[in-house]
């Protein structure tokens, strides 16, 4: 019978962790299993190379052999309180839990709840952490998942604070430039879209800053520019980037194009979302244009940026990517809340 | 007729001194400290006198107020040079060089009108980013400059 104090780790190690071989990886281990246990994932910030190559490795594992794990977190309740709407993050955590064998409560929308009557947001997110071992929590103002995770006594995951940040995306994102392409590093990667308002795109270019491609490109309207903040920190981090307006521009030297859709709902202005909808549009006639090996990428939902004439291509990496969501997220779930020891003192 | 070489003026018996203000600055300190002029307060305010470390500073002597911790602190974000002196019966009875918070906490509200403390009614936390020069909310991440911040940390003080 499997035991959820499982020794499958050393394994997973000395099969495809190769940069620790030369190290006492047992050791080494333990203090990343250390690092992740019980922790809050609220930033991309908050995360270092080791960590999120090892967070890779054991997706792998999820990937491969999930099954083996269906009992390491049973008993285990996940609050997931979704005070914004989504489809592909909250049921990917579900799903991740399910598979772990762990239980999920929750909501999906703030009507739902007692929030539309008016409750705090940490009222509802105290009585949350009282029902729960860990909360997922998307929500449209900035700075809430950093909030709830100071209130909060059990780990709390963001899946999306406003245009903040969704670092889990972002680790998805890298750990399908892995899977599908073999690393990082040698990558040109242009970003196309809503790069102001996106916090997939913060995120993203904060995981960037430790795996640095060799060429980067954001793509956007003028209106749709990177903010100033996030520019000057991922300079300051020493990621090399080029502003350009015209994908037109780029194409042909993309490895990766990673599409975001216009958020449109965070707009402040509505004649300004009007100014720029319908500015870029990927198309199967731009593609034609790009390397025999160009990959799409896109968090999705997709409105109109993307066409839907790509998605039977060699190019179309999106469907794959989100398909990555669940062991990536079974595998945070599984170092966040335990049961994985290395079997190593 | 040329310029005095020395402006003189008078010490004052119980109060504060602020020295080593940068030049040009003292107006500000004393809109930090709320001072408009008609408190009846009897104050010095000496704007470019010459400093052997700075070039040209401003000096403010008040007499009779002293200063909270929290003035103090904004007080080192204008003034990261200046020194306050602490007058009992015309002697200095203490000198505190200011030192720049790294952190301003419990003091205003965030401006960024979608940052999840506005809607919690709780007053942020800002992260002094000192090399840039900006200040940081440490729950929505939006960044200020200095200038900037001190006039929202001013108006939302009602001074």
């Amino acid at each position: 019978m499997f035991s959820p104090v499982t020794t499958l780790l050393p394994q997973l190690y000395e099969k495809s962790f190769n940069i620790l071989v030369v190290l006492d990886y047992g050791v080494l281990m333990n203090d990343l299993l250390a690092q992740f246990r019980h922790r809050d994932v609220i930033s991309m910030l908050d995360f270092n190379r080791d960590e999120l190559e090892f967070l890779f490795r054991l997706t792998d594992r999820m990937l491969d052999s999930i099954n083996e794990y269906r009992d390491l977190l049973k008993g285990k309740v996940l609050a997931i309180a979704f005070f914004e709407p989504s489809t592909r993050t909250r049921l990917s955590f579900e799903s991740a839990m399910l598979k772990l064998g762990g239980s999920v409560i929750g909501f999906s929308s703030e009507e739902s709840t007692s929030v539309a009557k008016g409750e705090r947001f940490s009222d509802t997110i105290r009585m949350l952490d009282s029902y729960a071992d860990a909360l997922v929590i998307r929500h449209r103002y900035e700075g809430s998942a950093k909030l709830a995770a100071e209130i909060a006594e059990h780990p709390v995951i963001n899946a999306g604070d406003g245009r903040n940040e969704h670092p889990t995306q972002a680790m998805l994102d890298l750990y399908t430039l892995y899977r599908l392409k073999g690393g990082i590093e040698r990558l040109s990667i242009g970003i196309i879209g809503d790069l102001k308002y996106a916090r997939v795109v913060n995120s993203l270019l904060y995981g960037l800053t430790i795996f640095k491609p060799r060429k980067l490109y954001l793509i956007s309207h003028p209106l749709l520019k990177l903010r100033d903040e996030v520019r000057r920190f991922i300079s300051s981090k020493g990621l090399q980037f080029e502003e350009v307006f015209d994908v037109n521009e780029v194409i042909s030297e993309l490895d990766v194009l990673y599409v975001t859709r216009i958020q449109k709902e965070r707009f402040p202005d509505p004649l300004e979302y009007e100014k720029v909808k319908g500015s870029y549009r990927v198309t199967a006639d731009l593609v034609r244009r790009g390397k025999e090996d160009l990959l799409i990428l896109h968090p999705l939902p997709r409105v109109d940026e993307l066409d839907t004439s790509l998605d039977g291509t060699r190019h179309a990496g999106y469907f794959k990517q989100a398909s990555f969501g669940v062991p990536l997220r079974s595998a945070l779930l599984a170092l966040i809340l335990g049961g994985l020891t290395s079997g190593c003192s | 007729m040329g310029v005095a070489k020395e402006l003189i003026v008078s010490k004052i018996k119980d109060g504060t001194v602020i020295d080593h203000i940068p030049a040009g600055k003292a107006f500000e300190v004393l809109r930090v400290l709320g001072i408009k002029g008609s408190e009846g307060l009897r104050i010095a305010i000496v704007i470019n006198a010459d400093s052997t470390r700075f070039g040209r500073k401003d000096i403010v002597k008040i007499e009779g107020r002293f200063l909270s911790k929290e003035e103090t602190a904004i007080i080192a974000l204008i003034a990261p040079t200046a020194t306050i002196n602490i007058i009992r019966n015309y002697e200095v009875v203490e000198k505190r060089k200011v030192s720049p918070p790294k952190i301003i906490s419990g003091l205003i509200k965030c401006p960024n009108a979608t940052c999840i403390t506005r809607h919690e009614g709780i007053l942020t936390t800002f992260e002094l980013l000192s090399g840039e020069l900006r200040a940081k909310c440490i729950y929505c991440g939006m960044e200020i400059p200095y200038d900037e911040f001190i006039d929202i940390i001013l108006k939302q003080l009602g001074k």
